[in-house]
C-alpha cells in the first residue's frame, strides 16, 4: 500500500509501469512468431500473387469481403468436409494483411479457387439471388462495368517486395505486361508470365474481353484462393507443432 | 469551484505551436492533393486542408478576440464539445448498425444499385468505428479532460491543446468514417484506415497524452486518483496498440493504398493482439475509469475499496495484453500461442470481477437511489452487464467452445452485450451527469424520460443478446450436424435461411436501443438550455448532482 502511493504520487514512473506491465504479453506472443522456424509449414507451390491476382485482391479488401467471409478453414471435421483441406499458415505468407476474417456470414473462401466456374462467379457477383436465392450477399453488378485502375501496378509489387514478398526485379518490371497477358489466352507473354506465376489461370475472366475490369481481377484471385499447395504431396506429419 | 486557476491568454507556445503545425499541415495537404495518385487520396487530401484551413482562421479569431469566459478556472468548453460530439456521433453509429442490421434481414429492401458505398462490407467498419472510437472515443476524452481536472484540482494543460485534441481527433473520425464509404481500407477490423489517417491520430494522440500527463504535473492533490490511472493506461496502451498494428508502407507517398509490415500468422496476431485490447484498453480501462468516477459521485459514497482498486488495475493491464490469440482458435497459429491466449483469457475473469465487486459495493448504502435515480440505476446495469460479458468473455475463449461459437452470431451477441449494456451505459450515465453539471443546471430536463430512455433500450438489449445466442448456437451447431448417413445435414445456405428470424429480432432490438439514445439526446439538449419538465418541477427534489470540490 505505502509503496503503491509513490507511484500515485509520481505521474511519469506510472506512466512507465503502466508500459511495461502491457508491453510483456505481447513481446512473450508475437515476437517468437517471427523467428521460430515452425511457425510457417515448409510447403512446395505457394508464391506471391500475380498482379491481376493482386489487384483483385485489393478490390476484396477494397469491398470489405473479410467482414462476412473468412479465408481460415480449422482442422474440424465438419470445416474440413466442408470446405477442405484446414489452411496451413504458409498459405497466407504473403498476404499482407491477412484475410482470415472473423465471421462468416457467408461461406469460408480459403479454398474456393477452383470450386465454380468464372460464369457462375459473374452472375453471382451481379445477383447473388439468381443463383442463391436465400442468400443475403449484396450484388456486386458495378465490379463488372468498372475499368480496372492498375496505374499503380508496379508499386503494388514494389511496396509489396519492401514488406517482404518476394517479388523479383524481372516480376516488377513486367508487371503490367504480366496484368494484361493473364486476361488473354493469345498474348505473346503467355510461356513468361506462367513461368514467373506458376498455376497462375489465363483468361478472359469476365465474358467481356474488350475490358479488364475490377471482376476479372477478383475473380481471378478468387480462382486462386487455396489452390496453390498441392496437397497429394503435402506431409503434414512433418510439419507438427 | 471558487479558487482561480492560473493559466494564460492569447497568443502563448501553444498558439504557436499549433499555428505551425496547421500551417505545415496545410502545405503537405496541398501537395498531396495536387499530385494524388488515386482519386480517394485526393478527396481526403482537400478534407485535410480544408480542415486545416478552419482550424487557422479559428485560432486568428481565438487571438484576436478579448479572453474569453475561464468557467472559474476549469477548461470545460472543451468537455461540452465532447459531450455534443458524443452524442452526434453515437446516433450516427447505432443508425448505420440498425441499417446494417436490417440488410442482413432483408438484403434485397437495403440494396442500392450503383451505390457501392451502401453495401455492408464498407457499412459495417462505418458502424464499428463509429461506435468505437467516434462514440466511444469522445465519451473518453470529454470525460478523462472533466475527471482529471476536478481530481487534480488544475485546469487542463496545454493551452489550446485540448481543443487540439478533440478537432484533430474528430478529423480522424471524419478521415475514417469517408475513407470506408469511398473504398479506403486496409482490412484491419477496427485498425481499418489508412496509413495517413493513422499518422495523424498518432499526431494527435501524444499530443492528448502529453496534455493529460501535463495536467496530472500540475495537480493540487497528492494521489493521483484512481480513475486518472486507467485513464492513462488507457492512453498509454492505446498508442502501442496502434502504432505496432498500423505499421506498413505506403504505395506512395500520395496514394492512399498501403500494405501491412506483417503478413500471414504473424500479421493475424499482431491485428488480435489490438483487436482484443481494443476491448481491453479503450472499451475496458477507459470506461472503468468513469465507473471510479461517475458511480462513486453520483451514489455520494467512496469507492468501496482501495486495495481492491489497486490489485485490479494492475492484474487487469498485466492480463488483458495477453488474451489476444483466443479469436486464432483453431487457426494456423501455433498451438502454444492458443494456449496461451485462452489461459489468460481464463484467469481474466478474476480481475474483471475484481473491478464488477468494487464498483457494485461502492453503492454499499446507497442501494435505496436505484428506486429514485435512473442515471445511478443505468450505471450500476451497466456494471452489471460488464460482469456478465467478463464471464461469457473467458467462457468462450476456451478452445471447446470456441470451436462452436467462433464465425457466429455467437460473437456479435456477446460484443453487444459488452458495448450496448456496459460502455454504452456506462456512457450514458456519465453524459447524463455531465450535462447539469457543465451547463450548471440543478437537474436533468427530465427524469421520466431517463426512465424510458433506460427501459426502452434495456428491452433492446436483451432482444439483440437473445436472438444472437440463438442464432449463433444454432448456426454453429447446424454446421457441424451429421445426417444418419454420416454426411454433412446441412448445407452453408440452409443455415443462413435458418438466421432470417433471428436477424429481424436483432434489428428491432437495434432499433429500439437507436430510439432510446434520441430520447436521450432530446432530454440532454433541453437540460443543456436550462428547461426542466412541467410535470417534474415541483416533484424534482433537485437531486444532489453537484460535484463537491
Amino acid at each position: 500500500m505505502d509503496r503503491h502511493a509513490f507511484l500515485e504520487k509520481n505521474g511519469l514512473i506510472l506512466t512507465v509501469a503502466i508500459l511495461i506491465t502491457v508491453a510483456i504479453g505481447g513481446l512473450v506472443e508475437i515476437a517468437p512468431l517471427f523467428y521460430l522456424e515452425s511457425t510457417i509449414e515448409e510447403v512446395d507451390g505457394v508464391r506471391p500473387y500475380s498482379p491481376l491476382e493482386l489487384a483483385g485482391r485489393n478490390v476484396y479488401v477494397r469491398e470489405g469481403c473479410y467482414t462476412c467471409h473468412s479465408q481460415q478453414i480449422r482442422p474440424l471435421r465438419d470445416e474440413v468436409e466442408r470446405y477442405g483441406h484446414y489452411s496451413l499458415a504458409a498459405e497466407s505468407m504473403y498476404d499482407h494483411p491477412f484475410q482470415w476474417g472473423s465471421k462468416r456470414s457467408g461461406p469460408d473462401l480459403a479454398r474456393v479457387g477452383g470450386k465454380y466456374s468464372d460464369e457462375w462467379h459473374v452472375q453471382h457477383m451481379e445477383d447473388p439471388r439468381s443463383l442463391v436465392p436465400e442468400s443475403i450477399m449484396p450484388p456486386y453488378a458495378f465490379l463488372g462495368k468498372r475499368d480496372l485502375d492498375f496505374s499503380q501496378v508496379e508499386a503494388w509489387l514494389k511496396a509489396n517486395r519492401t514488406v517482404g514478398v518476394p517479388y523479383t526485379d524481372e516480376m516488377i518490371e513486367n508487371a503490367e505486361s504480366d496484368l494484361r497477358a493473364q486476361v488473354d489466352p493469345f498474348s505473346e507473354n503467355y510461356d513468361a508470365f506462367i513461368a514467373r506465376y506458376p498455376k497462375a489461370q489465363i483468361r478472359d475472366f469476365d465474358g467481356n474481353a474488350r475490358q479488364i475490369t475490377e471482376m476479372d481481377a477478383l475473380i481471378a484471385y478468387m480462382q486462386i484462393l487455396g489452390t496453390m499447395v498441392d496437397f497429394e504431396t503435402y506431409q503434414a506429419e512433418e510439419n507438427y507443432r | 469551484m471558487s479558487q482561480k486557476l492560473s493559466h494564460t491568454n492569447g497568443a502563448g507556445g501553444d498558439v504557436m505551436a499549433i499555428a505551425v503545425l496547421l500551417g505545415v499541415g496545410a502545405l503537405f495537404a496541398l501537395f498531396v492533393a495536387a499530385r494524388a495518385v488515386d482519386p480517394l487520396m485526393g478527396a481526403h487530401a482537400m478534407v485535410f486542408l480544408a480542415a486545416f484551413a478552419l482550424g487557422g482562421f479559428a485560432l486568428v479569431t481565438h487571438v484576436s478576440s478579448p479572453s474569453r469566459g475561464d468557467d472559474g478556472g476549469y477548461e470545460l468548453g472543451v468537455v461540452k464539445a465532447g459531450v455534443f460530439a458524443s452524442m452526434f456521433w453515437g446516433i450516427a453509429g447505432f443508425l448505420v448498425g440498425v441499417i446494417i442490421a436490417s440488410q442482413l434481414a432483408f438484403p434485397e429492401l437495403f440494396y442500392f444499385e450503383g451505390a457501392p458505398w451502401t453495401n455492408f462490407g464498407r457499412l459495417r467498419p462505418l458502424h464499428t468505428s463509429a461506435v468505437i472510437f467516434a462514440f466511444g472515443g469522445n465519451v473518453l476524452i470529454a470525460t478523462s479532460f472533466y475527471v482529471v481536472q476536478r481530481t487534480s484540482r488544475a485546469r487542463l494543460a496545454g493551452g489550446l491543446a485540448p481543443w487540439f485534441v478533440f478537432w484533430g481527433y474528430n478529423l480522424f473520425i471524419v478521415i475514417a468514417a469517408t475513407g470506408y464509404l469511398m473504398g479506403v481500407t486496409q482490412s484491419k477490423e477496427y485498425a481499418e484506415p489508412e496509413w495517413y489517417a493513422d499518422l495523424w491520430l498518432t499526431i494527435v494522440w501524444v499530443v492528448y497524452l502529453l496534455v493529460f500527463l501535463g495536467t496530472l504535473w500540475k495537480r493540487k492533490e497528492p494521489h493521483i486518483y484512481v480513475a486518472n490511472w486507467f485513464y492513462l493506461s488507457f492512453i498509454v496502451t492505446i498508442a502501442m496498440l496502434h502504432i505496432v498494428n498500423n505499421l506498413s508502407v505506403p504505395v506512395a507517398l500520395t496514394g492512399s493504398k498501403s500494405y501491412s509490415l506483417f503478413a500471414g500468422v504473424q500479421d493475424a496476431l499482431t491485428q488480435w493482439w489490438y483487436g482484443h485490447n481494443a476491448v481491453g484498453f479503450f472499451l475496458t480501462t477507459g470506461f472503468l475509469a468513469i465507473m471510479y468516477y461517475f458511480i462513486p459521485k453520483r451514489a455520494e459514497r467512496p469507492v468501496f475499496s482501495y486495495r481492491l482498486s489497486i490489485v485490479h488495475f494492475w492484474s487487469l493491464i498485466f492480463i488483458y495484453i495477453w488474451a489476444g490469440p483466443h479469436h486464432l482458435h483453431y487457426t494456423a497459429l501455433p498451438e502454444w500461442a492458443q494456449t496461451l491466449g485462452m489461459t489468460f483469457s481464463i484467469m481474466l475473469w478474476m480481475p474483471s470481477w475484481g473491478g464488477m465487486i468494487n464498483g457494485l459495493m461502492t453503492l454499499s448504502g446507497a442501494w435505496d437511489k436505484l428506486r429514485t435515480d435512473p442515471v445511478l440505476r443505468m450505471m450500476v446495469v451497466s456494471v452489471a452487464f460488464y460482469g456478465m460479458s467478463t464471464f461469457e468473455g473467458p467462457l468462450m475463449s476456451i478452445r471447446a467452445v470456441n470451436a462452436l461459437s467462433h464465425y457466429t452470431d455467437w460473437t456479435i451477441g456477446h460484443v453487444h452485450s459488452g458495448a450496448l449494456g456496459w460502455v454504452g451505459y456506462i456512457s450514458f450515465g456519465a453524459l447524463y451527469c455531465l450535462v447539469p453539471w457543465l451547463w450548471k443546471r440543478k437537474s436533468l430536463y427530465s427524469n421520466a424520460l431517463v426512465e424510458w430512455h433506460f427501459w426502452i433500450s434495456t428491452i433492446g438489449i436483451v432482444l439483440y443478446i437473445t436472438s444472437m445466442w440463438v442464432s449463433g448456437i444454432m448456426q454453429g451447431l447446424m454446421w457441424r450436424a451429421y445426417n444418419e448417413f454420416g454426411f454433412l445435414q446441412f448445407s452453408f445456405v440452409e443455415t443462413v435461411e435458418a438466421m432470417h428470424p433471428y436477424y429481424i429480432i436483432r434489428a428491432t432490438g437495434g432499433t429500439l436501443f437507436l430510439v432510446g439514445a434520441l430520447i436521450m439526446a432530446y432530454n440532454l439538449w433541453r437540460t443543456a438550455r436550462g428547461d426542466v419538465r412541467t410535470a417534474e418541477r415541483q416533484l424534482s427534489p433537485a437531486p444532489a448532482a453537484i460535484p463537491a470540490e
